[in-house]
């Protein structure tokens, strides 16, 4: 490698001025518009106060209520009554029906109760006397008999004393309050607990197999109603899940997104004809007709949705105008791009023989253009299946509002979790459908 | 030419012109019938979609522009008091004409009317969702690019961990850290800048994947490592294109930070949900104008500044 002496340098240096002797602009700009956004970014933090924010979040919920998307808990209660007996108590909603012994509640010969939280690990036992709650390798009897409950030794620091009541929190596999005259149990289960069928159903917490030679062979359970359409009309209302309102919820969706489509496109068709420079000649109408549709796309998909549902009620038409209106907008401006780039030769070939204006347009644009529109229009369609979801959630129709409504009670993530599959699910199958589609229509092949 | 030459060429004529015809009737036969299946669809759909609807849409076609009458005010100048805040003269001590009282006093008399606040919320929204997923989108999209990234588990794992990002529908991630760090306008940030980190990425990559090799190879040549070369070969190419999709997708934003707003994550789309939901005609109005104007202005700026950095080329607009 030749070492380059300082003469050589300011040579190549006057020789090309351009590369050294840059202007300000082209020296600065670009460490400028950093410093910018680095500033923007810092007003930013201010603006939105996130120290205090991040602060102040409650960080200990997202274990939670991830947790919460793949379990689902029990909660025994046992009430210590005055004759020394312990009652069993499950919420009326309990996933495991009304089934006051499970496998992991053993009664002991002594009239007290072990149950198991966490295998042989962690367990609480419930007497009359006293609780006993062993987990990391130790045990704690909990007093109960004089008039608030009392720890036994030193206090463990999983273990919480409040007044009235001592709360054992045992990680992911549940927590234990202990009062006076109960003990209130949650027992964390992995897993979507009756997600088949609920607790109200006949076939509920019946094994597969037993569930199968009901349907294939069984006596009636219900006599003008046969086993298997008994078994679907409980899968499909299932109370828990809603697997009937959810999937009706997605399809909606769905139509929504098809409806708004087609009919868009239908509509922007013509327009965008009328629209593009080339085929009508008149620019005030080609203007008029671009800014209307710059309108109908900055008035958003969310504000016709929001005028539509009050104009016709809550629901998929509403949607279905909304994602329509919007569209017209975008396909209507992409369309008479598209007709803008066309090749003009074919046009004036078949305008030279002669024919009408419909049959110009018949032969000399559409096998150019159709292309490009049904792409475009897959692709919208596509799109507008995910924002569905998200207008649906101001009342417009689909499972946004399912899935809001299911947020918003902050109890039922597992419910989210399942209705976020399915738009997963729904959302890569149209993905890859669109591109099959516009790969066969475009003859090209990518990635 | 005899007879018994014709005879088989005007056969083969004959074959060709059935084969041809058989071809257009097979044609024609998949169009009907892709038409007929369209129309089928379109049909059942609007069934579905009038039976599940709360109005049906017969029934409220003749009250289809109700709304437009209660949007249009007795008083036309409420909508400027609205959007500047200066009390009504019609103002009872209800919410509809109640205008004075969100400003945001900065000094003395001095103060922001409530609507331009809450604008200004939903711009920083959609700006800082945009710059901290432009920093996310251009490693990743790198990662993902074919022809810089050598390693095929990486890339494809990148381009499915792109495309999730994007398929997520974003009121669940909206959702789920409003009920982290409270209501308001972060969880929308967070929600918007992980959907756009998938879509800018897959834009990314493609133009990454469309550069010019050679100064790579040049690179390579004189043995700059992996960050080298992506500095210094592909970036200074992709960079214009990069910041074109930046802004154009800072347009998009702006639009999805008014959506998620009105469903919980403050800035303007949930005023405007409430005062369409209380049917308050002038402060609708007020909120639309000023919406209207908004978009058009970044819509028209970020086009401006497109042009100068890539020329005229047509964008698609990509959700």
């Amino acid at each position: 490698m030749t070492v380059i002496d300082a003469n050589r340098m300011h040579e190549i240096e006057a020789h090309y001025p351009e590369y050294f002797h840059r202007s300000f602009r082209q020296r600065f700009g670009g460490l400028m518009i950093l410093i910018a956004t680095l500033l923007y970014s810092l007003y930013a933090v201010w603006f939105f106060d996130l120290p205090k924010l991040f602060a102040e979040a409650h960080w200990e919920r997202v274990g939670i209520y991830l947790s919460q998307w793949v379990s689902y808990d029990v909660q025994p209660e046992f009430r210590i009554k005055d004759d020394g007996s312990i009652e069993v108590r499950y919420p009326r909603f309990s996933p495991l029906g009304d089934n006051p012994h499970p496998d992991w509640l053993v009664d002991n010969p002594d009239d007290s109760i072990t149950v198991s939280i966490s295998g042989a690990s962690r367990t609480v036992t419930v007497s009359k006397s006293q609780t006993i709650v062993t987990a990391h390798g130790i045990s704690v009897p909990v007093e109960v008999t004089s008039g608030a409950p009392k720890v036994v030794g030193p206090v463990p620091g999983w273990m919480t004393v409040y007044d009235d009541n001592v709360l054992a929190d045992l990680g992911f596999a549940g927590n234990v309050s202990i009062s006076v005259d109960r003990v209130k149990i949650r027992k964390r289960f992995i897993g979507w607990a009756n997600f088949v069928f609920d607790t109200q159903s006949s076939f509920f917490d019946k094994p597969i197999g037993e569930v199968v030679s009901l349907i294939v062979s069984g006596p009636r359970i219900k006599p003008d109603q046969s086993n298997l359409s008994l078994a679907f009309d409980d899968i499909w209302n299932n109370s828990e899940w809603q697997h009937g309102d959810v999937w009706t919820k997605l399809f909606q969706t769905i139509v929504m997104a098809f409806l708004g489509t087609l009919l868009g496109s239908l509509a922007a068709f013509p327009l965008a004809f009328l629209a593009a420079r080339n085929i009508t000649p008149n620019r005030l109408l080609n203007q008029i007709l671009k800014r209307f549709f710059d309108f109908l796309r900055s008035v958003d998909m969310l504000i016709w949705a929001l005028f539509l549902t009050r104009a016709l009620g809550p629901g998929p038409l509403a949607g279905s105008g909304a994602i329509f209106l919007t569209e017209t907008g975008t396909l209507g401006k992409l369309y008479s791009e598209g007709l803008e780039n066309i090749d003009n030769k074919p046009r004036e070939g078949i305008q030279s023989t002669g024919a009408q204006t419909v049959l110009v347009h018949r032969y000399g644009i559409m096998p150019q253009i159709v292309p490009v529109i049904v792409s475009q229009t897959l692709y919208q369609w596509e799109s507008n299946v995910r924002g569905a979801t998200i207008i649906g959630a101001v009342g417009a129709g689909g499972i946004g509002l399912k899935l809001w409504e299911a947020m918003r009670t902050n109890a039922n993530w597992e419910n989210v979790a399942y209705m976020v599959i399915l738009i997963l699910l729904v959302v890569f199958l149209f993905d890859a459908a669109s591109n099959a589609l516009r790969h066969r229509l475009m003859g090209t092949k990518t990635h | 030419m005899t007879v018994a030459d014709t005879q088989p060429q005007m056969q083969s004529t004959r074959e060709i012109r059935t084969a041809w015809e058989r071809m257009v009737a097979r044609r024609r036969f998949y169009t009907i019938l892709g038409l007929v299946i369209l129309i089928a669809a379109f049909a059942s759909s609007v069934r579905f979609a009038d039976e599940s609807n709360a109005g049906h849409f017969f029934d409220r076609l003749p009250h289809l522009f109700d709304f437009l009458s209660w949007l249009i005010p007795k008083d036309w100048n409420d909508v400027w008091r609205a959007l500047f805040d200066i009390a009504s003269v019609n103002d009872k001590g209800g919410e509809e004409f109640n205008f004075d009282k969100g400003r945001v006093y900065i000094s003395g008399a001095f103060y922001i009317p409530e609507y331009f606040e809450l604008m200004i919320v939903t711009i920083n929204v959609a700006l800082i969702s945009t710059i901290v997923a432009f920093v996310f989108a251009v490693p990743l999209s790198f990662f993902a690019a074919r022809n810089l990234t050598r390693s095929w588990p990486l890339r494809i794992f990148t381009k499915r961990l792109m495309e999730f990002l994007r398929a997520f529908p974003e009121i669940v991630i909206a959702g789920l850290f409003s009920a982290i760090l409270s209501i308001g306008p972060v969880a929308a940030i967070i929600a918007i800048t992980l959907h756009t980190i998938g879509a800018l990425g897959k834009l990314f990559y493609e133009v990454a994947e469309n550069i010019d090799m050679k100064p790579h190879e040049g690179m390579k040549a004189v043995g700059a490592n992996w960050c080298e070369r992506v500095r210094f070969a592909a970036l200074p190419q992709v960079l214009p294109n990069f910041t074109s999709y930046a802004l154009l997708r800072l347009e998009i934003n702006v639009r999805a930070s008014t959506i998620i707003g009105a469903v919980g994550g403050g800035g303007i789309g949930e005023e405007l949900k409430l005062s369409i939901s209380r049917g308050f005609g002038a402060k609708t109005m007020a909120l639309v104008l000023l919406l209207f104007v908004t978009i058009v202005a970044v819509d028209q700026f970020s086009a401006w500044l497109r042009r100068r950095l890539v020329g005229e080329h047509a964008f698609l607009l990509q959700h």
